[in-house]
């Protein structure tokens, strides 16, 4: 099987991860709920990984960095706990659902909501953003990276604009942490989500959220903490203040694996290769007739997506020839962005996602080239 | 019983706390170990870090040099 389908979750992992796992699911016991070594071993597991993510993040304090499950909690941690009633927040066309329905949520409670819309190759409009802003404006949320067109968001010059103003920025960094720098100090980031098993290359169940020092989310989730157990309320202090309940530390070990291989190859590195990988694609395919490629290739930095479909061909059709045909894993279908298909024109034709990796090989993708060309002869 | 002496201890708000403060006692070459807190300091459960009360003064130090955050110290024979 040709792998293709990165941005859904990665499927090549550096081996380090799984063994990370595996040891820890072999000598790792409860973090912070004893003294002794096998607890102990844990808890500095964890420790070091939220070391990690706050160098790889910009942070000077690992205790600003909470682990979740994926960005999808910790998306809806950070916007129910910033956001509710009487306040107005922007958000743009490019987000996932796990922006947008929290968000929705709020809505219905009160919150006002504008979206910034995108133009015809899914990029926001950058322009729509000073006039969006209302006395009662008290957050930007938005992607680094769409996961259906691969376009990049410049979160630096978002950042600059609330930070003016005053305004909390959310990132949801699925699509980029890992691959692309991202300093929360120098891009104005107030609360950065990530999810551990996309270009993280962690395993699923793993995610958290990096929140700026001074910057208090309430507790989302309260419970077991391992301290201050007689205390009625959660504790206050980060990150327990954003965890409850033991966390997925075998999950943890393995990321922490991950961070150290991403470390090692270094992300200039990852990402150069990423980039080719997407380019050559998107230079096989996008001269062939049939084919219909989403996005701004113009850009010079995107990720590493290509989102295309072959005549009115359903995505989700020609996701599966794919497959069955020539084993070349893709998704097809509705991605999750609902506003980003309104925007392309794709609500009923879906579109076939193409994701590249770090291992994705130049043989893979000329097979991928060929196989939608013909694909695209065949079904015209 | 268990012959008893007196110690130095530190208590933290956070599991986190109690990891950084290894760190950089490690790093430092100051004495000690994570241990579970005793209850005379609090019924709840959690780390503290125990070490002789010959090292009370570098720890303090470190404590300070360092920027570490944690609850409280205490002398205890434990």
């Amino acid at each position: 099987m040709i792998y293709l389908d990165s941005a859904a979750t990665s499927y090549h992992k550096p081996k380090q991860v799984a063994e990370a796992v595996y040891e820890a699911m072999l000598h790792m016991g409860n973090s912070g709920r004893s003294g002794h070594e096998i607890s102990l071993t844990s808890s500095r597991t964890i420790f070091g990984a939220r070391k990690k993510l706050a160098a790889l993040f910009g942070m000077d304090d690992p205790a600003q960095v909470a682990f979740t499950s994926n960005s999808t909690q910790s998306l809806n941690i950070a916007i129910s706990g910033l956001f509710g009633k009487g306040d107005h927040v922007i958000t743009t066309a490019m987000e996932h659902n796990s922006v947008l329905r929290p968000l929705y949520r709020e809505e219905t409670e009160g919150m006002e909501l504008t979206v910034i819309p995108c133009d015809e190759k899914g990029t926001v409009r950058y322009d729509m953003l000073e006039e969006a802003v209302r006395p009662n404006t008290k957050g930007i949320v938005c992607t680094h990276a769409s996961n259906l067109t691969g376009n990049v968001v410049d979160i630096r010059r978002i950042g600059r604009f609330c930070r003016e103003r005053g305004i909390l920025f959310v990132v949801d960094a699925s699509q980029t942490a890992g691959v692309f720098p991202l300093d929360m100090e120098e891009m104005c980031i107030d609360v950065l989500c990530f999810t551990g098993h996309k270009s993280l290359l962690g395993p699923q169940g793993t995610g958290g959220l990096c929140v700026r020092k001074g910057l208090e989310i309430p507790s989302f989730c309260v419970g077991g903490s391992g301290v201050q157990s007689y205390s009625r309320t959660h504790p206050s202090q980060m990150p327990t203040r954003l965890e409850a309940g033991t966390l997925n530390g075998h999950g943890i070990a393995g990321l922490s694996a991950s961070l150290d291989w991403i470390q090692e190859t270094g992300l200039a590195a990852i990402r150069k290769r990423e980039q080719q990988r997407m380019r050559r694609f998107y230079e096989g395919v996008c001269e062939i007739p049939q084919v219909k490629v989403y996005g701004d290739f113009t850009a010079a930095e995107r990720a590493p997506i290509v989102a295309l479909n072959i005549g009115e061909n359903p995505s989700e059709e020609v996701c599966d020839a794919l497959a069955v045909r020539y084993g070349i894993a893709t998704r097809g279908g509705a991605h999750c962005a609902p506003l980003m298909h309104e925007q392309l024109g794709t609500v009923s034709q879906g579109a076939v996602r193409f994701s590249f990796c770090y291992f994705t090989t130049e043989e893979e993708v000329e097979k991928a080239i060929q196989a939608v060309k013909e694909i695209a002869e065949e079904w015209t | 019983m268990r012959p008893k002496e007196l110690c130095f201890l530190v208590a933290f708000h956070t599991t986190t706390e109690a990891l950084a403060l290894e760190d950089a006692a490690r790093a430092a070459g100051v004495s000690g170990r994570l241990i579970p807190i005793p209850t005379q300091i609090t019924a709840g459960c959690g780390l503290a870090w125990r070490m002789p009360i010959s090292e009370k003064e570098s720890m303090l130090r470190l404590l300070l040099e360092c920027r570490l955050r944690y609850e409280d110290v205490y002398e205890l024979t434990i």
